[in-house]
């Protein structure tokens, strides 16, 4: 289903046709994908659809059951986890409770031949990188929960890994802190140039890290892509839905015309709208709430409805619009704050814009 | 607590407790009479360690509990540690079940079949036997008290330690076995007083010149009680009562962080 990218030149990791199987349930199902060097990509899909498992097979917690993964040309499929050139940041942070932040930090670094004056510098290094320098004496149990995060970063960062794999690395903290350590995770990868693979639940935190973003559905990879084409040219209503709250009005697509706007008929009358299709197929028109121009301020290609406001919502930075259509459906539409001209009032009729570039033709 | 709450404690306790008071009692007891009360004095204890029997047969006791002690918390760790981490492999509840079987085992079907396992191989019965023979049974509780520390146990850490590079070895080393250190050595505790206090299973495999305390004490008393077998009591639990609140604070301690 997802659109085929171009591959880059030599591809950092390389996943083929991936698949993983518990008993009769599929957890990763011919997933293929490739990651350049240094590249941030978020796994975006709700619990259960594959992406934790994924990770692991990355990590090597789990081996698939075909398909291959290979780093830098060499086949990972069947080497253990300790000889991957991978590391982990995990959900729980799995910091070791018997071992100081040092101790937990510099844990990657023994074997490694380094002197003890050597390794001290490292662990040094890496609490400075995370802000917690100062902290190298303490326990695990004695740090706040944004603390333990950063000494899970530090500690999978050690070995420095051309890949770092990070499951829900933010799920655990509040949201104010998430938000300033979206912006520092942010800033460390690109301050190291380790290429970056995250899993998360949460749309806004994906399109916030990553230069891609590859969304999961029930253990197939369904659509790969920067988070702007993922938002506003979705693959599939899944994915529409999946990124952000959007508006799908069910219809048939018309006859196939020059150009990328094709005309749907819908219960509301017909609107133009970009995408492709066989004529006469069922489809959704999908829509964001942003994009609706209530007052009729829809641009040149626009399709223009009649409804009524049925509720406006204040939000501080924008104003949010329910509208009931002559056939009963309701819009969601959203406009930001403050608004130009006199503002709508509810129970009057109004017209609703549809601009044909900002609504797009989806699969039934 | 109510005040009948609190009298029924009183009670229970006293149940439990008075016949061991009035032997700890009776270990300071002056008079040569068991059950003539005359002055307090710790003259017993004297003659106590001045008992070369006895003194010879504490010491086997110690050196058979502590080795015993120590093969059972190898065995039963590493018995713990293949029952929880091999997941649903065939014959599993089997497995479990003949490792507990020994704890609830009569302990002279015990010694009897230990016996007859000696004779059968022709291993001759001393300290040697003893040392088998406690271990043997002290395994199964010391796999119980590792096994509940390994079901709260959170394997993410040792995939974070394999994902840092440990091998399998390390992994074990470095992360799993400190963090379960404090239920083997409640294990190892645990084993150490069961061997201790054991009479049946040594009557049967013991031999000459490995007379362990209990046995000692057994046979004296059945001359006769007298003072001095009181106060050998009253060390023993003293000993065990050491031991076992040390089992506690270990296992008590598990629960917290580590």
């Amino acid at each position: 289903m997802h659109a085929p990218l171009p591959p880059p030149a030599a591809p950092l990791l390389r996943l083929a046709q991936v698949t993983k199987r518990f008993a009769a349930h599929t957890a990763v199902d011919a997933v293929s994908l490739d990651l350049a060097s240094g590249e941030f990509v978020c796994l975006l899909g709700p619990s259960g659809c594959g992406k934790s498992t994924l990770l692991r097979l990355l990590a090597g917690f789990e081996t698939p059951d075909s398909g291959t993964i290979h780093l830098d040309g060499a086949d990972l499929t069947a080497l253990p986890p300790h000889r991957r050139p991978v590391n982990m940041m995990f959900q729980s942070y799995a910091l070791f409770p018997h071992l100081s932040v040092a101790g937990n930090v510099g844990y990657g670094l023994k074997g490694l031949g380094l002197s003890r004056a050597a390794l001290q510098e490292r662990v040094g290094g890496l609490l400075q990188l995370v802000r917690l320098d100062g902290f190298a004496a303490r326990k695990p149990e004695t740090l706040s929960g944004g603390q333990r995060q950063r000494v899970a970063l530090a500690r999978a960062l050690a070995r420095e890994p051309r890949l770092l794999l990070l499951d829900e690395p933010l799920s655990a903290l509040d949201r104010a802190l998430r938000e300033e350590t979206q912006g520092e995770l942010r800033a460390i990868q690109r301050r190291l140039g380790t290429s970056f693979v995250v899993v998360t639940h949460d749309p806004a935190e994906a399109m916030a890290l990553a230069d891609r973003v590859g969304v999961m559905e029930r253990g197939r990879l369904v659509q790969v892509g920067p988070a702007r084409t993922l938002y506003e040219r979705p693959a599939s209503r899944f994915v529409a839905g999946l990124l952000g709250d959007v508006n799908l009005i069910e219809g048939r697509l018309g006859p196939a015309v020059p150009g990328a706007v094709r005309s749907v008929e819908t219960a509301l009358g017909p609107i133009r709208a970009g995408g492709e299709g066989e004529a006469g197929a069922a489809v959704v028109v999908a829509i964001r709430p942003e994009r609706l121009g209530i007052g009729g301020e829809g641009g040149s290609d626009a399709t223009e409805l009649s409804g009524t406001l049925a509720e406006a919502t204040f939000l501080g930075d924008r104003l949010r619009y329910r509208v009931t259509m002559a056939d009963g459906t309701v819009l969601r539409a959203s406009a930001p704050l403050p608004i130009t001209g006199p503002a709508p009032s509810v129970g009057a009729a109004v017209t609703v814009a549809i601009p044909a570039e900002s609504a797009r033709i989806l699969p039934a | 607590m109510s005040l009948f709450a609190r009298a029924t404690l009183v009670l229970a306790l006293a149940f439990l407790y008075a016949p061991i008071l009035v032997l700890v009692a009776y270990s300071f007891n002056a008079s040569k009479l068991v059950t003539v009360w005359g002055g307090v004095s710790t003259r017993w204890y004297g003659v106590l360690f001045a008992d070369g029997p006895l003194i010879a047969a504490a010491l086997v006791s110690l050196k058979v509990a502590l080795l015993s002690a120590a093969i059972a918390s190898v065995l039963g760790t590493l018995a713990a540690l293949a029952l929880d981490r091999h997941g649903r492999f065939v014959g599993r509840g089997a497995y479990t079940g003949l490792l507990y079987a020994p704890m609830v085992m009569p302990e002279v079907i015990t010694g009897l079949s230990l016996l007859l396992l000696f004779v059968g191989i022709g291993l001759e019965r001393g300290v040697a036997t003893l040392v088998i023979a406690h271990a043997t049974f002290a395994t199964g509780f010391v796999a119980v008290v590792v096994g509940a520390r390994l079901k709260g146990f959170d394997r993410t850490l040792e995939e974070a330690a394999a994902d840092l590079g440990a091998t399998p070895a390390r992994v074990f080393t470095g992360i799993t076995l400190p963090l379960i250190a404090p239920s083997v050595a409640a294990g190892f505790l645990l084993a150490f007083t069961l061997s201790l206090d054991d009479l049946v299973i040594a009557s049967f495999v013991s031999g000459p010149g490995a007379t362990t305390l209990p046995m000692r004490l057994y046979s004296q008393v059945r001359l006769g009680v007298s003072p001095e077998i009181n106060a050998a009591s009253t060390l023993m639990i003293a000993t065990v009562g050491l031991v076992v609140l040390a089992a506690s604070w270990l296992t008590a301690r598990r629960g917290r962080g580590a």
